[in-house]
């Protein structure tokens, strides 16, 4: 212990900064939850911050694949709907079922894994322990399908990997319309009444928006550890040179796999949390345009950087449902401006993207990481004006 | 860099924070519609209705006190995966009642956002019958899916007298699929032969879809969809040579529909929810304020033709604005539960709430689209 | 044969001529990535847009003044995208262009959602061109007719414009090399950029042909048929004009067999395309035309 902290004073500060500051964050995110008053500001810092959370994990899993493995993939929202899906077919009560399933004469599956588990453990410890278990059926469902494309698609260099898995994406939608699945798909129609965040609590305390950040960065630390491991080294390898990565005794395929499975697995259960913010699930929703809002989001991060992902996905989600949309409402500050109406919005949202794609090209963050530690160093820099540590930080 | 960034985002927030402040003495009644998206021009025209309503009767009078009534709209983009976000706004807004959404699978989206708040919303359109079961708060002015797909059936085989019908809906769009379903159970009890196709999201050529309809020698063409597939549907089956009579649901009650018939002579039906001159004093108005507002016009497709669903607007903020003075309070919890006992007859016709919060609701209107003059000839019929 | 010829001639017919109209845009396709390795997104919205120019053009001027325009519109609108989208990120990674596209093309969608309203356009009706006939069992437009056999014109002029002038040799070295034909000599900016303006010419004449067919113009317009073009050209072989000319017909033909199936396969219309481009990539990974992809060490 006494030997690191002489070695680097920063690092240890910055990690209690960092404790301290998620520590903080939770408490926040608790006092939201059940204390603070609901006004205008905490309503819509709400539904931002939990679809945030949610689209941080899903553009981390998109970039350990295209920032960290080289590999480019457009898949995700195909491998997020398979989560989606599995999460919520799994997760609708019994007694739901006949009015779900309307027209599938309530559907093929009779059970519902948090109900089956409240009857065992109580109500709350049900939905919360059985949310958990159809997260990761989901995210299994996602890997698995994976595993399965990964053995024929991975053999696809750059633009034809991405367009081959964006095909799959497309099919994997019209698979789930298919009414012939219809029982357990419930065909085009939508899949509700699963269990959602506002079922989450303890007690009477709700975690309603503590319950996605705590997946959701559970989540980002095992990508954050498997980058740092041996395997995130190679994947890196990979990515900067395939040929000398596999003179180098690395296999090309058994790392692209298990980089294609693990990012499938977060996306699948990204599209798990999706589903449970949403309330709603429907198949239409996963368009290939949702892959591209997802790439974008990665790429104005920055392309292999964790922090700058979550960053970008917070700013993106505020910026596009909740801040920008006073451009909609035909006035400014009680001003009437004409050109304010609908849809304005998003013509100001898409010239913001253009103007960071085309002057911050590297993104907000590049492929630096935002770290405690480095913000300390910096400020010692400052105040210490200089001294001879210098080399040996960077 | 990152300064001037920071810099922005804490000016923007600012804005965001500034923006929903509100005087004590006014009611907000949220409007939660698609403005963009494929849903974009019957959700545009059905808040017209409520503008048009909220201009004539800008106040409502609780106690002796009278309140400003102000709209506040929020676009949910015709998508569920925004409806949240939009529904989020409205409450945050301080909405007393909400109403909304056309198309029913942003409505069943955003229908827990307005229950965890407590606050009660009058569908105006969306017909699907999962708005309303088993969502307390969730009412509704119009008749809904079960009811117009009988409708249709019998539509089919007692008056056009046809016995083959081809039935054509949007893949991954619980609307179409809802009615083609309900179609189907009708027609099956009436002994029509049905077959039934979908075509996915973004189809413009329909011109394979129209030949399986000929080649299965169908009479009559069912076409629950938006309005845009409607264009393209009814145009193709034009240019093809197709001699069929196509019928659509309450979305195709619109001028942009209109506008494709007259351009290809098509023989075209739908249902709707009001018959034209059912209520010549709220035409009358209704016409001269769209011709006097640019935009109001340019949303409305760029004539004054009316929209059923404009109609519909209209009285459902009347019905909010009888809810309101039931209640005696702008509070949500006191609307709620004044809502069941509200009763109102306007443009449409009468409206009272039954099970589930429905309308009750016993008649409907098929439309014919006169391909010469441009008019729309409505027929009554009783719901089956 | 006859009964079953008679049966299916309309879905043969409406396949050649939506495989026609996914030729021209795959072209612009092709041809952008044969010489930036990029994948233009935004091509299908430049579709869009050049269908949309021609709704408000017709509105205030006679048809055949209108058509001229759009086609110069169309044209500028594709040198002005390559000139501030793509031009500053030439030394970028690929996939940051990538993104400008992506990019563009929500620029171009919101922007058409907004003057439009989201209201769906009226396409115009060119005299003689959507007049109807019948041929056999099928009654089509013109413009069904006329697509193939126009497709084919232009794309023989393509070829000899890229065979015998200067500046197609020039955009033929570019797209083998790079690097070493800007040491030659060639100006890589001005064949990028007629590089442009021949897939953006190519897109406004398959605006016209395809929303003569479906004249419905929605911001969304472009996006299938981009997707379904850009199938096409990769499954061709992307950076190959012959190749995606032929995949397109496949294409365009395959999914109207497919329509035509019956009702539990025209759920998979789209998913069918994608299917046999998989199954393509997968034998040939680099389409029918492609060349082989050389990895240098």
């Amino acid at each position: 212990m006494e030997k690191t902290l002489r070695k680097d004073p920063a690092k240890k500060i910055g990690s209690a900064i960092a404790v301290c500051l998620i520590a903080a964050l939770y408490i926040f995110l608790f006092l939201l939850d059940n204390v603070l008053p609901a006004n205008s500001f905490t309503l819509m810092l709400i539904p931002v911050l939990k679809k945030g959370a949610i689209y941080s994990l899903i553009c981390v899993s998109m970039n350990l694949l295209n920032g960290f493995t080289g590999l480019f993939s457009l898949g995700q929202a195909g491998f997020m709907l398979l989560g989606a899906y599995a999460y919520a077919v799994f997760a609708i009560p019994a007694e739901q079922h006949p009015a779900v399933y309307q027209y599938f004469d309530g559907g093929a599956i009779g059970f519902s894994i948090p109900e089956a588990l409240g009857k065992l453990l109580g109500e709350n410890a049900g939905a919360f322990v059985g949310s958990i278990l159809c997260i990761i059926i989901a995210g299994i469902v996602a890997a698995a399908f994976a595993a399965l494309i990964g053995i024929p698609v991975l053999r696809l260099k750059s633009d034809y990997l991405a367009i081959a898995t964006l095909g799959f994406a497309e099919i994997i939608r019209a698979v789930f319309q298919w009414n012939s699945l219809g029982p357990v798909t419930n065909g085009s129609n939508m899949l509700r009444k699963y269990t959602s965040f506002s079922a989450i609590k303890i007690g009477s305390v709700k975690l309603a928006t503590v319950f996605p950040f705590l997946i959701a960065m559970i989540c980002i630390g095992i990508i954050v550890l498997l980058i740092n491991s041996s395997y995130g080294r190679a994947f890196k390898a990979v990515r900067d040179d395939e040929v000398a990565a596999e003179a180098m005794g690395i296999s090309l395929f058994k790392h692209k796999m298990l980089s294609f499975v693990i990012s499938s697995f977060f996306a699948g259960v990204g599209g798990a949390l999706l589903a449970m913010y949403q309330t709603t699930i429907q198949a239409s929703a996963f368009k290939s345009a949702m892959t591209y809002e997802i790439l974008l989001i990665v790429v104005i991060g920055g392309i292999g950087s964790i922090s700058g992902s979550c960053i970008a996905s917070f700013l993106y989600i505020a910026c596009n449902e909740w801040w920008l949309r006073f451009l909609d409402s035909g006035s400014f500050f009680g001003i009437s401006v004409p050109f304010f109406r609908d849809g304005f919005r998003k013509v100001v949202f898409s010239v913001i993207i253009m103007v960071i794609v085309l002057f911050f090209s590297r993104g907000i963050m590049g492929d630096k990481e935002l770290s405690f530690a480095g913000l300390v160093r910096k400020f010692q820099k400052k105040s210490a004006a200089g001294t001879a540590k210098g080399g040996a930080q960077k | 860099m990152k300064k001037v960034f920071a810099l922005m985002l804490a000016v923007v927030m600012v804005m965001a924070l500034a923006v929903p402040a509100f005087a004590d003495d006014t009611i907000t009644i949220g409007v939660f519609e698609p403005l963009t998206g494929d849903n974009g021009p019957g959700g545009k025209q059905e808040t017209l209705g409520m503008q048009y309503a909220n201009q004539e009767t800008p106040t409502v009078e609780i106690d002796g006190t009278t309140y400003n009534v102000e709209l506040k709209v929020a676009d949910n983009e015709s998508s569920t995966d925004k409806a949240v976000s939009a529904a989020t706004e409205l409450v945050a807004s301080g909405a007393s009642i909400v109403l909304g959404s056309y198309g029913s699978s942003v409505a069943i989206a955003g229908s827990d956002t307005f229950g965890e708040a407590g606050i009660p919303v009058i569908g105006v359109t969306c017909t699907n019958p999962q708005v309303t079961v088993g969502n307390d708060h969730y009412f509704r002015i119009c008749f809904t899916d079960p009811g117009q797909g009988a409708i249709h059936a019998q539509f089919a085989k007692n008056t056009l007298g046809a016995s083959k019908v081809y039935c054509l809906g949007e893949l991954g769009n619980d609307y179409d699929q809802g009615l083609l379903n309900y179609f189907q159970e009708t027609a099956d009890e009436l002994g029509l032969e049905v077959q039934k196709e979908d075509f996915p999201n973004g189809t413009s050529d329909f011109t394979a879809y129209l030949t399986n309809a000929k080649n299965f020698g169908a009479e009559v063409i069912f076409a629950p969809c938006s309005i845009p597939y409607g264009q393209l549907i009814i145009q193709q089956a034009s240019s093809q040579g197709l001699d069929v009579v196509i019928t659509g649901p309450d979305t195709w009650d619109s001028n942009m529909i209109m506008d494709s018939v007259v351009a290809t002579g098509m023989d075209v039906y739908c249902t709707t929810f009001y018959g034209e001159g059912g209520a010549p004093e709220f035409e009358e108005g209704f016409k001269a304020w769209l011709n006097s507002d640019d935009t109001a016009l340019a949303n409305n497709g760029g004539n004054d033709m009316i929209a059923a669903v404009s109609v519909m607007g209209y009285d459902a903020y009347y019905t909010a604005l009888e809810a309101i003075k039931a209640a005696g309070s702008a509070d949500p919890a006191d609307i709620l539960a004044a809502l069941p006992g509200v009763t109102y007859t306007g443009a449409t016709g009468s409206i009272a709430f039954g099970e589930n919060g429905d309308a009750v609701r016993s008649t409907a209107f098929i439309k014919h689209a006169n391909a010469e003059t441009g008019e729309w000839e409505a027929e009554l019929t009783e719901l089956g | 044969m006859a009964a079953f010829f008679q049966a299916n001639l309309p879905y043969l017919l409406s396949g050649i001529s939506v495989g026609g109209q996914y030729a021209l845009i795959a072209i612009g396709y092709t041809m952008v990535y044969g010489i930036l390795r990029l994948i233009n997104f935004a091509h299908g919205d430049v579709f869009m847009v050049a269908g949309l120019v021609m709704v408000y053009a017709s509105a205030s001027m006679p048809i055949y003044l209108s058509i001229p325009l759009v086609i110069v519109v169309t044209v500028a609108l594709g040198f002005l995208i390559e000139r501030v989208a793509y031009k500053p990120l030439r030394t970028a990674p690929r996939m940051s262009v990538m993104i400008s596209a992506i990019g563009v093309s929500y620029l171009l969608q919101n922007c058409a959602l907004y003057f439009t309203g989201g209201l769906p356009q009226m396409y115009p009706a060119i005299p003689w061109f959507s007049n109807s006939v019948t041929i056999g069992s099928a009654t089509t437009k013109i413009v069904t007719l006329v697509t193939p056999v126009l497709v084919l014109a232009l794309i023989v002029i393509l070829e000899l414009f890229i065979q015998k002038t200067k500046i197609g040799m020039a955009m033929r070295a570019v797209s083998r090399d790079f690097e070493t034909s800007q040491l030659m000599g060639i100006k890589i900016n001005s064949v990028i950029s007629m590089t442009f303006v021949i897939g953006c010419f190519l897109a406004a004449i398959g605006s016209l042909l395809y929303f003569t067919n479906y004249p419905s113009v929605v911001p969304t317009s472009g996006a299938m048929p981009g997707l379904k073009a850009f199938v096409a050209a990769v499954f061709g072989g992307i950076g190959s004009i012959p190749g995606a000319v032929i995949g397109a017909f496949i294409i365009g033909i395959c999914e109207n067999i497919i329509k035509g199936l019956g009702s539990n396969w025209t759920v998979f219309s789209d998913a069918f395309t994608f299917v046999l481009l998989i199954v393509i990539l997968l034998v040939k990974p680099t389409g029918i035309f492609g060349e082989k992809a050389t990895d240098k060490v």
